[in-house]
């Protein structure tokens, strides 16, 4: 069972602010959901190697040669806020 | 042309090929239809978060014709509204086209309308989206499915010849069976995820929404191929053809007890078995296969899935693109912020899901255990397919439910996966096609090849549809 404290710590990591009306059910919608995929605890799967890929891949890296991008002022023009040649943002410390 | 609506995809292309039919009269009336659907809102079937603003002009002759096509959100496309049914990317307006929009579109077919979907492709029913539900156009009270619901209600509707969608876990095959129409899922890697807003990167993989097999072979034809941006996309080994089998004589049909009896509604094991039935009749063996795993994969799915979702959606901070949340004090509470204020519940779950599972003393448990049962999934599929040439299964456990009725269990509404999830852990091709009706509403039937089989996978499918019968009519608005 999920609580409260773990909630919160699990919503720090994932940069994400849960209001008081969230906390309560998102520990009991994790748990549901934990438990459920606890089942996998019950398998042996001792030399059973991760799976990486599931399609065998080969020669996936090209030449590291420079090639055009995407111009400033349109990358620039989604930002909810934009100063001279970059994003703005609020102040690490207020 | 008496009614040019009624045309499949494929044949509106020959009709335009042969001088019989202008593409831009069958844009304009496909146009007109999505536009009164998306002015209806809530009141229509809620397909479509953006419809195109003018018929194009007259192209020369390509492959497709010109039949235009609808795109679920997720796809970027350049200055065309692109949201993956968010409101965190409220506003935001491409710089760029994803590849396979960018193919589809070279090879003759227009972007028509973007479909509604559920948030980042995280949901089974499509009542996850910032633009509101999608309605079944078998009965407006149910679902579509999910996640790609708008593209799938769009063309059981007939507002779409055609749709692109896609599917991680089953989003474009069970949408496609609870509208009773075709979905397919190609192998991972064939077609390109360039510009296709990432949820689960080891999963994710675009394609055909269409009414008919031969319709998605077409679609197909079109969207695979190698692309230098994508380097888990991979060069399909052969050309995709039109299908035109009308038997299965000599043809091994592996049935898996574990996808088809426990869990599995009653008149969809009805029409499932019927289904088999009228398989054997067209010279298909049937044969018992085991997937020892398949049990497990949705416990690996629901792990996997949310860890890479977790890791894919920290890029909507409120820096770069998409909404910001006002009047935060500091950077970190802008980053907060706009993540509690854009994002719908759904992702919020499966970003903590995700985080919690990859986070420190947790990892072996949940990531690294998933990740080995993943293997042995595959393994299952491979020893299965030496034994038979398909896998034939119901596509989803029930037929369309109502809107509302598992909004409020998040494991219920996953368990709607149960049936499809095993093939995307596999990266297998898999393909729905409607089998027949219960209680008025169509039941899909679930078949997967090995990996790069879609031609073969695309016959066995086409004469399954010409055994069935399966009238859509119906859905028709």
């Amino acid at each position: 069972m999920i609580g409260r404290d773990e909630v919160l710590h699990v919503a720090r990591l994932a940069r994400l602010e849960l209001g008081e009306d969230e906390i309560e059910p998102m520990a009991r919608e994790l748990s549901a959901v934990l438990d459920h995929v606890a089942k996998i605890a019950e398998l042996d799967l001792s030399g059973v190697p991760p799976t990486s890929h599931v399609v065998e891949v080969t020669g996936a890296l090209r030449a590291d040669e420079p090639r055009p991008c995407l111009e400033r002022e349109v990358v620039l023009s989604q930002a909810p806020a934009v100063s001279d040649e970059g994003f703005l943002v609020p102040s690490p410390q207020a | 042309m008496s009614d040019i609506l009624a045309l499949t995809a494929a044949d509106a292309a020959e009709e335009i090929a042969m001088g019989r039919l202008s593409a831009e009269e069958l844009f304009a009336a496909y146009r007109s239809r999505a536009l009164a659907d998306r002015d209806a809102g809530e009141a229509g079937l809620n397909c479509f978060t953006w419809v195109a603003e003018s018929t194009p002009a007259p192209a020369p002759a390509r492959p497709l014709a010109g039949v235009p096509l609808a795109v679920k959100d997720l796809f970027c496309t350049e200055g065309v509204p692109s949201q993956a049914g968010s409101r965190i990317l409220e506003g935001y307006l491409p710089p760029y086209t994803a590849t396979v929009v960018r193919s589809l579109a070279d090879a003759g077919a227009p972007l028509l309308a973007k479909t509604n979907q559920d948030e980042f492709a995280m949901g089974s029913s499509t009542e996850n989206s910032a633009y509101g539900p999608v309605r079944n156009p078998w009965d407006r009270g149910r679902v579509p499915g999910g996640s790609s619901g708008g593209s799938a209600a769009a063309v059981a509707a007939g507002l779409a010849p055609w749709a692109l969608g896609t599917d991680t876990g089953g989003s474009i095959r069970q949408p496609a069976a609870l509208c009773g129409i075709v979905g397919l899922k190609p192998t991972y890697g064939s077609v390109s995820r360039y510009g296709m807003i990432a949820f689960a990167s080891s999963l994710d993989q675009a394609g055909p929404i269409t009414r008919n097999v031969r319709d998605a072979a077409l679609l197909l034809a079109h969207m695979v191929g190698h692309d230098p941006c994508d380097a888990t996309s991979i060069q399909f080994p052969e050309r995709v053809t039109l299908p035109h089998a009308e038997r299965l004589d000599g043809i091994k049909l592996g049935v898996p007890a574990e996808l088809s009896q426990d869990g599995i509604a009653p008149g969809v094991q009805r029409a499932f078995a019927s289904a088999l039935a009228r398989a054997e009749e067209l010279g298909a063996e049937r044969h018992d296969v085991a997937l020892p795993h398949a049990p497990h994969a949705l416990s690996a799915y629901y792990v996997l899935a949310p860890a890479e979702c977790s890791s894919n959606l920290a890029r909507y901070d409120g820096v770069r693109y998409g909404m910001r949340a006002q009047d935060a004090e500091d950077l970190l509470s802008m980053y907060t912020r706009t993540r509690h204020d854009g994002f719908g519940p759904e992702v919020k779950r499966r970003v903590m899901l995700g985080t919690y599972a990859l986070s420190s003393g947790y990892y072996d448990a949940y990531y690294g255990r998933a990740q080995r049962v993943r293997t042995k999934i595959a393994e299952d599929f491979r020893a299965a397919f030496e034994q038979v040439d398909f896998i034939l299964t119901p596509t989803a456990p029930t037929i369309a439910f109502l809107l509302g009725e598992k909004t409020g269990d998040p494991l219920a509404m996953y368990l709607n996966d149960y049936c499809t999830v095993p093939m995307s852990l596999a990266g297998v091709p898999a393909i729905s096609i409607p089998c027949g009706l219960s209680d008025g509403l169509p039941v899909g039937l679930q078949i997967a090849g090995p990996a790069f089989s879609e031609n073969r996978l695309l016959e066995a499918a086409h004469a399954l549809e010409m055994a069935f019968e399966f009238d859509g009519a119906p859905a028709r608005v």
